[in-house]
């Protein structure tokens, strides 16, 4: 039986754009949906898969569109499943390993605030396909950033030991959160043809928006680095090749292989 | 699970659509009423069953004693005329 060969795509920034908005849905969710049945609570372990859901959701909406952006086509599965690691667009931030409930909820505010203001931003995009996806996405992001943000403000304020573990997890989240800022010439493409917007420019109203949290959760933001992630190049962090591992399995192991 | 024990239990109650009444559907356990509206929403309207949500604290509700169940509620039993199926109704006023 032949396997399946890897599918590549090309680098028409458009196509990259929208790349980077469904890989960074397709492997939150995947650290998410590795929460099923391990939360701390039943209710909440109903909570954290229904975003996990709504992500894979987004995901598919957006690679099933990348995938009829180029020549030749893809369906949303070839690209979510036969890719090499490079390929993959997401931010990095995303693919860090899921750790504990504190990190967790914290990434899960970090990116839902930054999605909310892209798909936002999204809205009237001259792309009426990612148009209508970012409209329905929206309330999604809205809701995730509420609930996650919720749980970051109640734990940082919360216990010594849930405050010193929110600490930790800002600390070794944060830096990795300067990468969706950093906008290149895909960024100013889209911006120039109205596609979305440049990710930098959505960086003062996170910051804001971020502030409005970690403030109550009594957690300050830790001072600039200079490290600089670039899962967005395709250049991943170590994790990366473990996550693709568990995910391309299936259709590698069983092509096609549907139920 | 201690911390089952540590928060509260909530009882749900969900509205269909516009105009329908909120109907109890289930509980849940969480620290304070705005986790219980979140948990709610995730819990019970999952599969598009409400469009609006009230929460509250179980051991606000008082319940009457299932004891009491005979005295309470028997004696209806023989009283058929409370039901308003005995009034003749003008022929004016349709579909009561």
């Amino acid at each position: 039986m032949a396997l399946p060969t890897s599918v590549r795509l090309g680098g028409e920034p458009g196509l990259q754009y929208v790349l980077r908005l469904a890989d960074t849905c397709l492997i939150l969710s995947h650290r998410l949906s590795q929460w099923c049945g391990h939360a701390p609570v039943l209710e909440e372990d109903i909570a954290m898969t229904n975003i996990a859901l709504d992500l894979v959701g987004q995901a598919r909406a957006l690679l099933s569109h990348a995938g009829q952006m180029g020549d030749p086509k893809y369906d949303e599965d070839q690209l979510a499943f036969l890719r090499e690691e490079r390929d993959y667009r997401n931010i990095t931030l995303v693919e860090l390993p899921r750790g504990d409930f504190g990190f967790t909820m914290l990434r899960t505010t970090m990116v839902a605030t930054f999605l909310k203001l892209l798909w936002q931003r999204l809205a009237p995009s001259c792309d009426p396909e990612l148009a209508a996806i970012a409209g329905k996405a929206f309330k999604e992001a809205r809701y995730h950033q509420q609930h996650a943000a919720d749980w970051v403000i109640r734990l940082g304020d919360g216990t010594p030991e849930s405050q010193r573990r929110m600490a930790a997890a800002l600390v070794q989240l944060w830096p990795y959160t300067h990468e969706l800022f950093d906008s290149d010439a895909i960024d100013e493409q889209a911006a120039q043809t109205g596609l979305g917007p440049r990710w930098c420019d959505l960086q003062p109203a996170w910051l804001a928006e971020m502030g409005l949290i970690l403030r109550p959760a009594g957690l300050t933001a830790p001072a600039e680095t200079g490290f600089r992630s670039a899962g967005k190049q395709g250049v991943h962090s170590e994790h990366m090749g473990f996550i693709l591992s568990e995910l391309q399995y299936l259709q590698r192991a069983y092509p096609g292989g549907a139920w | 699970m201690t911390t089952q024990h540590e928060w509260p239990l909530w009882e749900v109650f969900v509205r269909t659509k516009a105009g329908l009444d909120h109907k109890h559907c289930g509980s849940l356990h969480a620290t304070d009423a705005k986790m219980a509206l979140h948990m709610a929403r995730d819990v019970y309207t999952r599969r598009q069953e409400g469009c609006s949500l009230w929460v509250v604290r179980s051991d606000q509700i008082v319940a009457s004693d299932p004891g009491d169940k005979a005295m309470l509620f028997d004696p209806m039993e023989d009283k058929v005329y409370r039901h308003p199926t005995f009034y003749r109704l003008p022929g004016a006023v349709d579909h009561m």
